[in-house]
């Protein structure tokens, strides 16, 4: 038996991230480690969990495992419910035949049945790749304030920056009269945050309409949103206020964990009333040792810092060691940073070893930001410049 | 093998009264992040067992609070998990003579669920000794001797103050117990002290709970093993690890200190990679370090946040230090906020504490300041 929700939550997990390069070499992107302790996925289930939302399908298709690991019986989102709770949809061999997921439309289509148990009024479309926290409540409201059968997202952008983005323009009610993909010269800076609510019936149908044309990629960007738009179908945004970024290349998810510095930090996490909920692992509370210097940075459970620590954010079980220096760096879990190492404007990926008196990584003012991939040993006095991308397979050829 | 796990949380409680005013002994915070009873939970659980009773009798709601359905020590099950067994009431006794005060009344106390155990072994531990320890290896040894009753102990030098603090075993070369010395006034010189872990079989258990409700018996050392050392064969299990006792205030805050001081007894408890102490999760995101913040030798859980100078310090899951305020040698709890420009050392700052800015507050080292949840200073 399926009890009736009014909505539910369909999250688009299966993207492989290839600008994250190395970072999602083994895990989706979703599942990539972001702020400490967090995973990009906890930001959009947290805020499920916060908006009043218990029935999330999430969708997984690329380097499943980790992901799959992480989100488990949803425990740590409150999500492991008798009564709707996460599940977890991967692409699955039918009497018809196999497929993996086309587009995000064809991944949705795909597990109808799973949204047709609930028989929701509402589908809230998500992804998996956005930092951000969000009421979707508020948004549900607005939805059903305006009747639209479909309600989209958007973020206020600096009009220069308009034109990298999907923008929408609208009347004074914020229907939606035009839409522009990139436009050139934009009209306004409304640009959607690929976060959609779809009154279900409406979708349902849409669905099965584009699935039926051989010529549709099966996106919602491209096929989905212009027919609905093209019928007539009532259409609406959703402004939203505060802190939004795509952290789907390197640059921005160093940007993004350098957004939860600062007092007051751009991105909030402390507040108690809207918290990111994530999987927790047991570490012990962090050790800051004598002579230890921290500057405007993030430390979580399980460091041990006897170095010098400058606005960077360091993960669970990060060992900082005497006379090293980390400057501008985003450091992933169990990294040990041996003495004297330093290190700069680098994100460097989890269980990896830098050598005594190492120098990895070059000033930020050089704008060459380094990537450094996990479980890798660097040799003492290794010497790495900026801008690189390293990982197992060419490690060999820059240490000696 | 089947084993039970039992946790008295009380029994130690007038020990350190100020920090059981509104709390058990179990749920006094430790250690920076986390309870007393997180060591013998997460000891068991790391252990296999995974049916265990919590007996308590009075200011449990923290311990509920803290405990919640067990799910943060995986004890969320459909057959066994943990139990919170609270003092049973019958609508005709008063309240006060169903309060235990020895381990024995509160097995007693507990008797039904007793005589329902099925296990083989019973595992019992207390709140107010601190390790990381695997039972398997004291159950190993149990089951080896034929043992009815082994008791882990360790060997230690003892000055009188310690001695009378403590329970002391005495044993044969061969490990069988020959005498048990419960609180010596006058003992100084080395001898093995009780962790107050003792494995038993369930049978004998059962057995004389049933026996001292009838006899009236009020002291499991005195009145039942005292009586039955040479009838049954009782072990001792030397335990070679670190293990902290706390046993009053000034212990308390010792021990904390230590944590900060000793990397080798920090790593004992909690650096055992197979064998992690759990605590319940709070989801706090990471503590955050100012440009202005100046730490040095100190303990930081998650959610902090951290504008001010620390030294020699435990901070607890979301403490916050403001610009300009100095905390030194202090032990600040969960959510305790030092605004701007004040200064705390020698301090033990309960839950919630705020302390309004340029306000300088300090105990001595050999006299720390306690104040009490939730005050405003």
């Amino acid at each position: 038996m399926f009890q009736k929700k009014e909505c539910i939550a369909m999250l688009l997990a299966g993207g492989q991230g290839s600008r994250l390069y190395t970072l999602t070499e083994k895990t989706a992107k979703p599942a990539v480690p972001f702020g400490g302790k967090y995973r990009i996925i906890d930001f959009p289930m947290s805020n499920c969990v916060n908006s009043g939302i218990d029935t999330v399908g999430v969708l997984t298709q690329y380097q499943p495992l980790v992901l799959n690991e992480y989100i488990g019986n949803g425990e740590p989102w409150d999500l492991d419910r008798t009564r709707g709770g996460v599940t977890v949809l991967s692409p699955y061999e039918a009497k018809g035949g196999k497929d993996w997921y086309r587009g995000t439309a064809n991944a949705i289509y795909q597990n109808l049945t799973f949204i047709e148990r609930y028989d929701p009024e509402y589908t809230l479309i998500l992804s998996g790749d956005h930092i951000y926290k969000m009421d979707y409540s508020k948004m549900l409201d607005e939805h059903k304030k305006n009747g639209a059968d479909c309600t989209i997202a958007v973020l206020e952008v600096p009009m220069e920056e308009a034109s990298r983005f999907g923008i929408l323009n609208t009347d004074e009610n914020n229907k939606i009269v035009e839409f522009e993909e990139k436009p050139k010269y934009p009209k306004s800076n409304k640009a959607s945050m690929g976060i959609y609510i779809f009154t279900t019936k409406v979708l349902k149908k849409y669905l099965i309409e584009d699935e039926a044309n051989p010529e549709s990629s099966n996106d919602f960007g491209k096929n989905i949103i212009p027919t609905m738009f093209a019928d007539g179908c009532p259409m609406y945004t959703y402004a939203f206020q505060g802190y939004w970024k795509d952290v789907g290349t390197l640059t921005s998810l160093w940007e993004a964990n350098m957004d939860l510095l600062g007092n007051p930090p751009a991105f909030d996490l402390y507040d108690r009333n809207f918290r990111i909920f994530y999987r927790h692992e047991a570490y012990p509370p962090h050790r800051i040792g004598k002579g230890a210097s921290i500057k405007n940075s993030m430390i979580t459970e399980g460091c041990v810092i006897d170095g010098t620590v400058e606005n960077s954010v360091l993960a669970n079980g990060v060992i900082v060691e005497k006379g090293a220096v980390v400057k501008d760096c985003v450091i992933m879990s169990d990294v040990r940073i041996c003495a004297g190492a330093k290190l700069e404007y680098a994100i460097i990926d989890s269980n990896t070893v830098i050598g005594t008196n190492s120098v990895i990584g070059e000033s930020k003012d050089k704008q060459k930001l380094l990537l450094v991939g996990a479980e890798l040993t660097f040799p003492a006095d290794s010497k790495i410049d900026g801008g690189l991308m390293i990982d197992s397979a060419n490690i060999k050829d820059y240490i000696a | 093998m089947s084993v039970t796990g039992i946790i008295f949380s009380n029994l130690h409680d007038n020990e350190i009264s100020e920090l059981t005013r509104v709390r058990t002994l179990a749920s006094v915070p430790f250690g920076c992040r986390y309870r007393l009873i997180d060591f013998p939970l997460s000891n068991m659980v790391n252990s296999n067992i995974s049916n265990i009773n919590v007996i308590t009798q009075y200011n449990y709601h923290s311990l509920m609070d803290h405990i919640g359905s067990g799910k943060d020590w995986d004890l969320a099950r459909r057959s066994g998990g943990i139990k919170i067994l609270p003092p049973y009431i019958n609508s005709d006794a008063s309240m006060r003579t169903n309060l235990s005060n020895t381990r024995l009344e509160a097995l007693k106390s507990v008797g039904y669920s007793i005589a329902q155990m099925t296990s083989d072994y019973v595992v019992m531990a207390d709140c107010n000794v601190i390790c990381n320890i695997d039972f398997n290896d004291v159950l190993n040894d149990h089951i080896a001797n034929g043992a009815d009753v082994t008791i882990a102990v360790k060997r230690m030098n003892l000055d009188r103050a310690m001695a009378k603090a403590n329970t002391l075993v005495f044993s044969s070369k061969e490990g069988r117990i020959t005498d048990l010395l419960p609180n010596p006034t006058n003992y100084e010189g080395y001898a093995d002290v009780s962790l107050n872990i003792i494995v038993l079989n369930r049978k004998y258990l059962q057995e004389f709970v049933l026996d001292s409700i009838a006899h009236g018996y009020s002291s499991i050392t005195r009145d039942v093993f005292l009586k039955s050392l040479y009838a049954r064969n009782f072990r001792i299990y030397r335990y070679e690890g670190y293990f902290a006792c706390i046993s009053s205030f000034d212990d308390y805050f010792t021990c904390n200190m230590q944590l900060i001081k000793n990397e080798e007894l920090f790593n004992s408890f909690f650096g055992v990679e197979e064998r992690p102490i759990f605590t319940k999760v709070r989801n706090s995101a990471p503590t955050y370090y100012s440009e202005d913040s100046k730490v040095e030798n100190s303990l930081i859980a998650d959610g902090c946040v951290i504008e001010g100078t620390v030294e020699n310090s435990i901070l607890f899951r979301g403490v916050k230090v403001g610009k300009g305020a100095v905390v030194k040698n202090s032990i600040l709890f969960q959510d305790t906020i030092i605004s701007e420009a004040s200064s705390v050392a020698y301090t033990v700052c309960d839950k919630n504490v705020v302390i309004r800015n340029n306000v300088n507050i300090s105990g001595h080292t050999t006299l720390p300041l306690y104040i009490d949840r939730g005050r405003m200073v």
